[in-house]
Protein backbone atom coordinates (compact mmCIF):
# COMPACT_ATOMS: atom_id res chain seq x y z
CA UNK A 1 0.00 0.00 0.00
CA UNK A 2 3.21 2.37 0.67
CA UNK A 3 4.05 1.39 -2.69
CA UNK A 4 1.15 2.36 -4.60
CA UNK A 5 0.36 6.02 -2.39
CA UNK A 6 4.40 6.83 -3.59
CA UNK A 7 3.66 5.97 -7.12
CA UNK A 8 0.05 7.40 -7.76
CA UNK A 9 0.95 11.21 -7.44
CA UNK A 10 3.84 10.74 -9.27
CA UNK A 11 1.94 9.37 -12.17
CA UNK A 12 -0.61 12.48 -11.88
CA UNK A 13 1.99 14.51 -12.45
CA UNK A 14 3.44 13.91 -14.86
CA UNK A 15 0.25 13.38 -17.30
CA UNK A 16 -0.51 17.03 -15.70
CA UNK A 17 2.71 18.31 -16.55
CA UNK A 18 2.88 16.58 -20.00
CA UNK A 19 -0.24 17.98 -21.23
CA UNK A 20 0.84 21.92 -19.80
CA UNK A 21 4.31 21.22 -21.75
CA UNK A 22 3.46 22.52 -25.11
CA UNK A 23 1.15 25.75 -23.49
CA UNK A 24 4.69 26.58 -21.34
CA UNK A 25 7.42 25.91 -24.01
CA UNK A 26 5.00 28.33 -26.56
CA UNK A 27 4.55 31.18 -23.58
CA UNK A 28 8.64 31.42 -23.01
CA UNK A 29 9.06 31.34 -26.89
CA UNK A 30 6.81 34.56 -26.88
CA UNK A 31 8.17 36.37 -23.95
CA UNK A 32 11.77 35.70 -24.77
CA UNK A 33 11.20 36.92 -28.53
CA UNK A 34 9.11 39.86 -27.58
CA UNK A 35 11.33 40.84 -24.69
CA UNK A 36 14.37 40.71 -26.44
CA UNK A 37 12.80 42.33 -29.48
CA UNK A 38 12.20 45.03 -27.20
CA UNK A 39 15.18 45.22 -25.14
CA UNK A 40 17.71 45.07 -27.88
CA UNK A 41 16.10 47.46 -31.11
CA UNK A 42 13.19 49.32 -29.53
CA UNK A 43 13.95 50.28 -26.11
CA UNK A 44 15.86 53.10 -25.43
CA UNK A 45 19.42 53.52 -24.33
CA UNK A 46 20.02 54.69 -20.94
CA UNK A 47 21.10 58.74 -20.69
CA UNK A 48 23.84 57.82 -18.66
CA UNK A 49 24.73 54.37 -19.32
CA UNK A 50 24.20 54.39 -23.00
CA UNK A 51 23.51 51.04 -24.89
CA UNK A 52 25.37 49.01 -21.53
CA UNK A 53 21.73 49.17 -19.70
CA UNK A 54 20.80 46.44 -21.86
CA UNK A 55 22.30 43.78 -19.97
CA UNK A 56 19.95 44.61 -17.52
CA UNK A 57 17.06 42.28 -19.63
CA UNK A 58 19.14 39.33 -19.00
CA UNK A 59 20.84 40.49 -15.57
CA UNK A 60 17.97 41.33 -13.37
CA UNK A 61 15.28 38.35 -14.51
CA UNK A 62 18.38 35.90 -14.14
CA UNK A 63 19.04 37.30 -10.36
CA UNK A 64 15.69 37.54 -8.80
CA UNK A 65 14.92 34.31 -10.05
CA UNK A 66 18.13 32.78 -8.60
CA UNK A 67 16.60 34.07 -5.47
CA UNK A 68 13.27 32.53 -6.06
CA UNK A 69 14.16 29.41 -7.00
CA UNK A 70 16.35 29.02 -4.62
CA UNK A 71 12.83 30.00 -1.98
CA UNK A 72 11.35 27.69 -4.25
CA UNK A 73 13.79 24.84 -3.20
CA UNK A 74 13.49 25.41 0.86
CA UNK A 75 9.96 25.45 0.91
CA UNK A 76 9.56 22.14 -0.95
CA UNK A 77 12.06 20.67 1.26
CA UNK A 78 10.68 21.78 3.88
CA UNK A 79 7.35 20.42 2.63
CA UNK A 80 9.46 17.12 2.04
CA UNK A 81 10.84 17.13 5.31
CA UNK A 82 7.69 18.03 7.35
CA UNK A 83 5.08 16.20 5.58
CA UNK A 84 7.02 13.28 3.53
CA UNK A 85 4.95 14.26 0.14
CA UNK A 86 6.54 11.90 -2.23
CA UNK A 87 7.21 15.08 -4.74
CA UNK A 88 8.66 17.74 -2.80
CA UNK A 89 12.11 16.56 -2.69
CA UNK A 90 12.29 15.41 -5.98
CA UNK A 91 10.82 18.99 -6.82
CA UNK A 92 13.89 20.58 -4.72
CA UNK A 93 16.39 18.63 -6.45
CA UNK A 94 15.32 19.38 -9.91
CA UNK A 95 14.97 22.81 -9.08
CA UNK A 96 18.67 23.28 -8.14
CA UNK A 97 20.83 23.30 -11.24
CA UNK A 98 18.11 25.80 -12.42
CA UNK A 99 18.86 27.98 -9.78
CA UNK A 100 22.19 27.76 -10.13
CA UNK A 101 22.59 28.00 -13.56
CA UNK A 102 20.59 31.17 -13.19
CA UNK A 103 22.77 32.45 -10.30
CA UNK A 104 25.55 31.71 -12.36
CA UNK A 105 23.85 34.04 -15.11
CA UNK A 106 23.65 36.89 -12.49
CA UNK A 107 27.27 36.67 -11.79
CA UNK A 108 28.44 36.89 -14.88
CA UNK A 109 26.26 39.42 -17.07
CA UNK A 110 26.67 41.43 -13.54
CA UNK A 111 30.46 41.54 -14.08
CA UNK A 112 30.08 42.48 -17.73
CA UNK A 113 27.61 44.90 -16.60
CA UNK A 114 30.13 46.30 -13.92
CA UNK A 115 32.78 46.54 -15.51
CA UNK A 116 31.75 49.82 -17.66
CA UNK A 117 29.33 50.94 -15.37
CA UNK A 118 31.74 51.20 -11.87
CA UNK A 119 35.09 50.58 -13.73
CA UNK A 120 35.21 47.09 -11.96
CA UNK A 121 34.52 43.65 -12.67
CA UNK A 122 33.90 42.41 -9.27
CA UNK A 123 33.49 44.18 -5.86
CA UNK A 124 32.99 42.18 -2.41
CA UNK A 125 30.36 44.18 -1.33
CA UNK A 126 27.35 42.63 0.46
CA UNK A 127 25.04 42.23 -2.57
CA UNK A 128 27.58 40.41 -4.81
CA UNK A 129 29.00 38.52 -2.20
CA UNK A 130 25.82 37.15 -1.25
CA UNK A 131 24.94 35.70 -4.36
CA UNK A 132 28.11 34.52 -4.94
CA UNK A 133 27.51 32.31 -1.66
CA UNK A 134 24.21 31.62 -3.06
CA UNK A 135 25.73 30.01 -5.87
CA UNK A 136 27.96 27.99 -3.11
CA UNK A 137 24.69 26.80 -1.22
CA UNK A 138 23.02 25.62 -4.46
CA UNK A 139 26.32 23.65 -5.90
CA UNK A 140 26.40 22.19 -2.24
CA UNK A 141 23.24 20.79 -2.18
CA UNK A 142 23.04 19.35 -5.01
CA UNK A 143 26.87 17.69 -3.75
CA UNK A 144 24.72 16.49 -1.20
CA UNK A 145 22.33 14.78 -3.13
CA UNK A 146 25.26 12.95 -4.80
CA UNK A 147 27.00 11.94 -1.92
CA UNK A 148 24.16 9.62 -0.57
CA UNK A 149 23.71 6.02 -1.81
CA UNK A 150 20.03 5.95 -0.14
CA UNK A 151 17.55 9.11 -1.48
CA UNK A 152 15.91 9.39 1.57
CA UNK A 153 19.56 9.80 3.70
CA UNK A 154 20.40 12.64 0.64
CA UNK A 155 17.19 14.10 0.99
CA UNK A 156 17.28 14.70 4.40
CA UNK A 157 20.73 15.95 4.97
CA UNK A 158 20.37 18.26 1.74
CA UNK A 159 16.50 19.63 3.17
CA UNK A 160 18.32 20.70 5.83
CA UNK A 161 21.40 22.64 4.02
CA UNK A 162 18.68 24.07 1.69
CA UNK A 163 16.68 25.51 5.22
CA UNK A 164 19.76 26.56 6.96
CA UNK A 165 20.59 28.49 3.73
CA UNK A 166 17.69 30.55 3.24
CA UNK A 167 18.66 32.61 6.11
CA UNK A 168 20.74 34.27 2.81
CA UNK A 169 17.84 35.30 1.18
CA UNK A 170 16.58 38.33 2.96
CA UNK A 171 20.40 39.29 3.35
CA UNK A 172 20.53 39.55 -0.46
CA UNK A 173 17.37 41.59 -0.95
CA UNK A 174 18.08 43.83 2.15
CA UNK A 175 21.83 44.27 1.55
CA UNK A 176 21.53 46.92 -0.30
CA UNK A 177 19.80 49.02 2.51
CA UNK A 178 21.83 47.83 5.45
CA UNK A 179 25.20 48.26 4.16
CA UNK A 180 26.92 50.45 1.58
CA UNK A 181 26.78 48.21 -1.33
CA UNK A 182 28.26 49.60 -4.86
CA UNK A 183 25.78 47.49 -6.08
CA UNK A 184 22.69 49.99 -6.68
CA UNK A 185 19.88 49.72 -4.24
CA UNK A 186 16.06 48.77 -5.51
CA UNK A 187 14.38 50.31 -7.90
CA UNK A 188 11.40 47.88 -9.11
CA UNK A 189 10.15 46.07 -5.38
CA UNK A 190 10.25 48.86 -3.27
CA UNK A 191 8.21 51.41 -0.80
CA UNK A 192 6.79 54.11 -3.72
CA UNK A 193 6.92 51.75 -6.55
CA UNK A 194 9.46 51.72 -9.31
CA UNK A 195 11.95 53.98 -10.42
CA UNK A 196 12.38 52.53 -13.79
CA UNK A 197 10.60 54.17 -16.69
CA UNK A 198 7.89 52.03 -18.25
CA UNK A 199 10.24 52.43 -21.36
CA UNK A 200 12.61 49.87 -19.69
CA UNK A 201 9.99 47.95 -17.44
CA UNK A 202 7.98 46.52 -19.90
CA UNK A 203 11.29 44.32 -22.08
CA UNK A 204 12.39 43.85 -18.33
CA UNK A 205 9.01 42.41 -17.30
CA UNK A 206 8.64 40.55 -20.84
CA UNK A 207 12.17 38.94 -20.16
CA UNK A 208 10.83 38.06 -16.39
CA UNK A 209 8.32 36.12 -17.64
CA UNK A 210 10.57 34.29 -20.40
CA UNK A 211 13.23 33.33 -17.25
CA UNK A 212 10.15 31.75 -15.48
CA UNK A 213 8.23 29.51 -18.41
CA UNK A 214 12.24 28.31 -18.63
CA UNK A 215 12.24 27.62 -15.15
CA UNK A 216 8.31 25.43 -14.90
CA UNK A 217 9.69 23.88 -18.70
CA UNK A 218 12.99 22.94 -16.87
CA UNK A 219 11.60 21.99 -13.52
CA UNK A 220 9.15 19.57 -15.07
CA UNK A 221 12.07 17.88 -17.64
CA UNK A 222 14.01 17.46 -14.52
CA UNK A 223 11.10 15.68 -12.09
CA UNK A 224 10.01 13.52 -14.78
CA UNK A 225 13.73 12.48 -15.19
CA UNK A 226 14.01 11.80 -11.55
CA UNK A 227 10.68 10.06 -11.43
CA UNK A 228 12.01 7.51 -13.65
CA UNK A 229 15.06 6.90 -12.26
CA UNK A 230 13.60 5.93 -8.92
CA UNK A 231 11.29 3.55 -11.02
CA UNK A 232 14.49 2.13 -12.31
CA UNK A 233 16.05 1.62 -9.21
CA UNK A 234 12.98 0.41 -7.66
CA UNK A 235 12.71 -1.74 -10.70
CA UNK A 236 16.64 -2.91 -10.07
CA UNK A 237 15.52 -3.92 -6.68
CA UNK A 238 13.02 -5.93 -7.64
CA UNK A 239 15.51 -8.06 -10.30
CA UNK A 240 17.14 -8.75 -7.00
CA UNK A 241 13.91 -10.27 -5.11
CA UNK A 242 13.19 -12.30 -8.56
CA UNK A 243 16.89 -13.93 -9.12
CA UNK A 244 16.43 -14.64 -5.42
CA UNK A 245 12.77 -16.73 -5.72
CA UNK A 246 14.22 -18.17 -8.55
CA UNK A 247 17.11 -19.80 -7.03
CA UNK A 248 14.84 -20.64 -3.88
CA UNK A 249 12.68 -22.53 -6.29
CA UNK A 250 15.25 -24.63 -8.01
CA UNK B 1 23.97 47.99 -43.74
CA UNK B 2 24.43 51.33 -41.30
CA UNK B 3 21.62 50.16 -39.29
CA UNK B 4 22.81 46.96 -38.78
CA UNK B 5 26.18 47.94 -37.77
CA UNK B 6 24.95 50.46 -35.40
CA UNK B 7 23.12 47.67 -33.65
CA UNK B 8 26.15 45.40 -33.49
CA UNK B 9 28.27 48.23 -32.22
CA UNK B 10 25.55 48.78 -28.87
CA UNK B 11 26.87 52.40 -29.01
CA UNK B 12 30.51 51.14 -28.38
CA UNK B 13 29.25 48.90 -25.61
CA UNK B 14 29.50 45.50 -28.13
CA UNK B 15 32.27 43.83 -25.66
CA UNK B 16 29.94 43.68 -22.88
CA UNK B 17 26.89 43.09 -24.11
CA UNK B 18 27.21 40.78 -26.64
CA UNK B 19 29.14 38.33 -24.69
CA UNK B 20 26.06 38.75 -21.77
CA UNK B 21 23.29 38.01 -23.73
CA UNK B 22 25.68 35.33 -25.63
CA UNK B 23 26.70 33.33 -22.05
CA UNK B 24 22.92 33.39 -20.96
CA UNK B 25 22.09 31.76 -24.05
CA UNK B 26 24.35 29.26 -23.79
CA UNK B 27 23.76 28.33 -20.26
CA UNK B 28 19.97 28.35 -20.92
CA UNK B 29 20.17 26.40 -24.38
CA UNK B 30 22.64 24.11 -22.63
CA UNK B 31 20.48 23.17 -19.36
CA UNK B 32 17.62 22.55 -21.51
CA UNK B 33 19.55 20.35 -23.91
CA UNK B 34 21.57 18.46 -20.65
CA UNK B 35 17.75 17.88 -19.02
CA UNK B 36 16.29 16.55 -21.77
CA UNK B 37 18.90 14.10 -23.19
CA UNK B 38 18.75 12.58 -19.55
CA UNK B 39 14.90 12.31 -19.51
CA UNK B 40 15.63 10.15 -23.26
CA UNK B 41 18.04 8.13 -21.63
CA UNK B 42 16.49 7.20 -18.13
CA UNK B 43 13.33 6.50 -20.18
CA UNK B 44 15.27 4.52 -22.79
CA UNK B 45 16.78 2.63 -20.03
CA UNK B 46 13.39 2.42 -18.39
CA UNK B 47 12.04 0.61 -21.31
CA UNK B 48 14.59 -1.55 -21.66
CA UNK B 49 14.15 -3.03 -17.74
CA UNK B 50 10.83 -3.42 -18.34
CA UNK B 51 10.74 -5.60 -21.43
CA UNK B 52 12.93 -7.44 -20.22
CA UNK B 53 11.80 -7.90 -16.79
CA UNK B 54 8.32 -9.12 -19.05
CA UNK B 55 10.88 -11.37 -20.66
CA UNK B 56 12.33 -13.00 -17.36
CA UNK B 57 8.93 -13.57 -15.50
CA UNK B 58 7.68 -15.46 -18.65
CA UNK B 59 10.76 -17.72 -18.54
CA UNK B 60 10.75 -18.08 -14.76
CA UNK B 61 7.15 -19.26 -14.87
CA UNK B 62 7.17 -21.40 -17.58
CA UNK B 63 10.25 -23.26 -16.23
CA UNK B 64 8.91 -24.14 -12.93
CA UNK B 65 6.13 -26.84 -13.83
CA UNK B 66 9.18 -28.64 -15.88
CA UNK B 67 11.37 -28.64 -12.65
CA UNK B 68 8.40 -30.69 -10.95
CA UNK B 69 7.92 -33.27 -13.14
Amino acid sequence: MANMHRFANPARFVRIATALMPWLLGAMVIFFGAGLYMGLLTSPPDYQQGDSVRIMYVHVPAATLASGVYAFMAIASAVALIWRHPLADIAAKSAAPIGAVFTLIALVTGALWGQPTWGTWWVWDARLTSVLIMLFLYLGYMGLWEAFDDNRRAAKAAGILALVGAVNLPIIKFSVEWWNTLHQPASILRAGGPTIHPDLLTPLGLMWGGFLCFFAVVLIVRMRREIVARRIQALQTLYVADDGHAAAEA
Amino acid sequence: MDAVEEFLRMGGYAAYVWPAFGVTAVLLVGLFSWSRISLKAAQRTLDLLQSTRRARRRNLDTATPDSDS
